[in-house]
């Protein structure tokens, strides 16, 4: 094999990297926060709703879970503003986009942790005399929130990974920063030799501190 | 409403090309990711430990990376091997991977004492596996598997990405010459989707079929 490795031109161009992983991180963060805004509302509202609610949900979480996270990302950034005239910075349309799309996994992970809340729970709450609002206040959701705390990381890990269909909107995240040094030098091998790692080690940092915060705040399913 | 109508006959076009991936890297990562996931579950520690590294970076980086990186390091590495081929090889890697996880769970979930059965009455493991786990890991394995299979659809529309005409690269196309993105977008949706919602409920229907079983 006749070649030679030269990673000169990816260490010149680190910034991109380095700056793309913050990207990718605060991306998924914020795609993370604004999911469980979006799937426990969602998820409290269609409580003992009846079937139009339910239904609408339903549909909402089907079709976001059934189509390609590109095409929606594509659908979001020159679909809609083609039509509504206006339009928004790749960046704030990812941000919208992932969080809808995250809003939907998150509403399914909810529901069946509210399902999960022992029964007697709630009939406490109600003994002891708390209002609806204050049983869900108090009990429902920070129960729910410690026994979903597991597929609550998991869907922060995996929104970090999918981050990287940013890059096709040219949002300068890690992905993108890859592309553009290998595009720009011709260093494939090089970037990706750095990239590789880059994710994987962010993935698993992510994965170690998460584990440490479930250790302590989840609540094992009996 | 005429543009969707008069774009169908090209998206079919890419419809078949999405398909057709998607069955090739199916098959391919059903056929490895049952092998790798037996490895996992059973095989001794030197051949579970490279299985184990090879799952965990494959779901560790994004897809849309391993596509970009299998397609432009090929030709980098001096291996000559079309665009086509190098994406459907990302694809089936990281599927593959995912296929082996479902299948270490499925067998996991199998009672020790069948195996000590199995292995009571002579049986051979090849025999043990195919006669006494694989049949009971089925249910445990079949509502996982066709997640998969959605995840592959969803994922194939990756590879339009590196120059792959397929639904995904077909809707962009007509959107080149149509400039009306909006309709044409939400019509490669409704593909995806009936699709994939399909597939998603005979999912759904398997596992409801198979939760009476209780260990």
């Amino acid at each position: 094999m006749s070649y030679h490795l030269n990673f000169a031109a990816v260490w010149r161009n680190f910034g991109r990297l380095g700056w793309g992983l913050a990207l990718s991180l605060e991306l998924a963060a914020i795609g993370i926060a604004a999911g469980v805004i979006i799937g426990l509302a969602l998820a409290l509202f269609a409580q003992g709703r009846g079937r139009v609610v339910r239904t609408l949900i339903a549909a909402y979480v089907e079709f976001i879970r059934n189509v390609p996270l590109l095409l929606l990302v594509y659908l979001v950034f020159y679909g809609i503003p083609s039509v509504g005239g206006f339009a928004y910075s790749a960046t704030t349309s990812f941000v919208v986009t992932l969080s809808i799309y995250a809003g939907a996994y998150l509403v399914e992970v909810f529901r069946a942790g509210l399902d999960a809340i022992p029964r007697g729970l709630i009939d406490a709450g109600r003994a002891i005399g708390l209002t609806p609002w204050q049983r869900m206040a108090y009990v429902q959701t920070p129960t729910m929130l410690r026994i979903v705390l597991p597929s609550l990381s998991n869907a922060f890990i995996s929104l970090f990974k999918d981050t990287a269909i940013a890059s096709v909107i040219a949002v300068p995240e890690l992905t993108y920063g890859a592309n553009w040094i290998s595009t720009n030098t011709f260093r494939i091998i090089e970037v990706y030799a750095v990239v590789t790692p880059m994710y994987l080690v962010t993935g698993w940092t992510l994965l170690l501190l998460l584990r440490q915060v479930e250790r302590r705040y989840a609540l094992r399913r009996a | 409403m005429m543009v969707m109508v008069k774009a169908l006959p090209f998206l079919w076009q890419g419809l078949l090309v999405t398909l057709q991936i998607s069955a090739i890297v199916v098959t391919i990562a059903l056929g490895l990711g049952l092998l790798f996931g037996t490895a996992l579950t059973y095989a001794p520690r030197w051949v579970a430990w490279p299985v184990r590294a090879y799952s965990d970076i494959a779901r560790g980086l994004p897809l849309i990376t391993l596509i970009f990186f299998v397609y432009y390091a090929m030709p980098a590495l001096k291996v000559n091997v079309s665009g086509w081929w190098a994406a459907v090889a990302a694809l089936a890697a990281f599927e593959t991977a995912h296929v082996a996880e479902v299948t270490r769970g499925a067998l996991q979930s199998i009672h020790p004492g069948q195996t000590e059965a199995g292995r009571a009455i002579g049986l051979t493991f090849v025999q043990r596996m195919l006669y006494v786990i694989f049949p009971q890991a089925l249910r445990r394995f079949l509502p996982p598997w066709i997640n998969t299979v959605v995840d592959t659809v969803k994922g194939s529309a990756l590879v339009s990405l590196v120059g792959i005409v397929d639904l995904m690269l077909a809707v962009q196309q007509v959107i080149g010459r149509t400039f009306q993105p909006l309709p044409l977008y939400v019509l490669g949706a409704a593909i995806y989707f009936i699709i994939n919602y399909t597939l998603s409920q005979l999912s759904r229907r398997l596992e409801a079929r198979f939760a009476y079983v209780r260990e």
